[in-house]
């Protein structure tokens, strides 16, 4: 049986299919890390995976962009990146910084190459 | 090693939080995010109030995106839970990584629910940031102030979001959109001074699109496997050569 989500109260669809399925995982991971310090392996992996795992979004929010992003050319958002990580390396790796030279060059790259 | 930092008080290491939640970029990248959200909760006819209960009990983008798109695609119950639990399993290694950070000798298990309540990216990349900065016993209202600025941060710009909905001009919208995997991108090259992060971060970034290309299924989640154990695969094996 298919159950729409419209059809349901939105307030109760919060619950049931936002929270309970999100929260279920920050849980686990409370239940995990009982007793383990910082140093200890499992901590160090889950941390590599989480790092691993936020690059990949990273570089797919970039390369694969949606909605009003996706309308700046591929060349133009690679090109801000890179612009924004050696912004960040020229100012005392200031992310700030960094941030600022990625969407100047965005807005740079967009009147030379795009739209 | 730096100078830790102490307070006087477990309020005063509170509002330090806050205010270090409030001085970083990721309050432009929370404000764009949820700005979005806001305008996107108008658009398929759900309510403001409605948006800042889900930032406070769910509170994370991801997740709420879903929620919020099936609304508007018409989804199943079904469906949408599963999309939202896949996209929270990054949540689960956040968690166990930051946990052991904030406790300290008098630490409750009950005092670590609300940090863990209010994991998420931006909340764990500053985290793993400030923390080994903080004296330990300061570390927990630290994070649930720099949590509470971030949170506070979202929930006012999804409001404004909302009620500016239609307006925004495209050029503006998709800056805003970009400040997320820039600021995502530059925070992780900060806080990845050991190798075996450096090269978490590496294998990520060319493992995420590929998958993504080939069209793996679960594609962040492997990505997030076979980089994180590829990396640590080779610090274990680092550490006994040495």
């Amino acid at each position: 049986m298919k159950v729409a989500v419209v059809d349901w109260g939105p307030y109760f669809v919060l619950i049931l299919v936002g929270f309970l399925p999100n929260e279920v995982w920050r849980f686990v991971g409370l239940v995990t890390a009982r007793g383990l310090d910082e140093d200890s392996q499992l901590v160090i992996w889950s941390r590599t995976v989480a790092t691993a795992l936020l690059a990949g979004v990273i570089a797919k929010l970039i390369l694969f962009s949606s909605g009003e992003l996706a309308g700046f050319p591929l060349g133009v958002r690679l090109g801000a990146a890179l612009c924004a990580l050696a912004g960040y390396f020229t100012v005392k790796r200031s992310v700030f910084a960094g941030v600022l030279a990625g969407e100047a060059a965005l807005l740079l790259g967009d009147l030379v190459f795009g739209h | 090693m730096s100078a830790s930092r102490t307070f006087s008080s477990s309020a005063a290491a509170y509002f330090a939080g806050v205010r270090s939640a409030l001085l970083s970029v990721y309050v432009l990248v929370l404000a764009g995010t949820y700005i979005g959200m806001g305008a996107l909760t108008h658009d398929v006819g759900l309510s403001a109030a409605w948006l800042a209960l889900s930032t406070l009990l769910v509170w994370a983008a991801p997740a709420q995106l879903i929620m919020i798109t099936g609304f508007g695609a018409g989804g199943t119950l079904f469906e949408v839970a599963l999309a939202v639990t896949l996209s929270a399993t990054r949540l689960f290694p956040m968690v166990v990584a930051l946990l052991p950070l904030l406790r300290g000798p008098a630490t409750r298990l009950r005092d670590m629910l609300l940090p863990t309540h209010f994991t998420s990216i931006s909340m764990w990349v500053e985290s793993l940031r400030l923390l080994p900065n903080v004296e330990r016993e300061y570390r927990l209202p630290f994070c649930n102030g720099l949590s509470s600025g971030y949170m506070g941060t979202a929930v006012v710009f999804g409001f404004v979001g909302y009620y500016l909905a239609a307006g925004l001009p495209p050029l503006l919208a998709g800056v805003l959109l970009f400040l997320t995997p820039l600021s995502f991108f530059l925070s992780t090259v900060n806080n990845a001074r050991l190798l075996v992060d450096r090269l978490a971060l590496v294998l990520g970034l060319l493992l995420g699109p590929m998958l993504a290309y080939w069209q793996v299924q679960l594609d962040l989640m492997w990505t997030g496997i076979i980089g994180g154990t590829l990396a640590y695969a080779v610090h274990r094996v680092r550490e006994v050569v040495q």
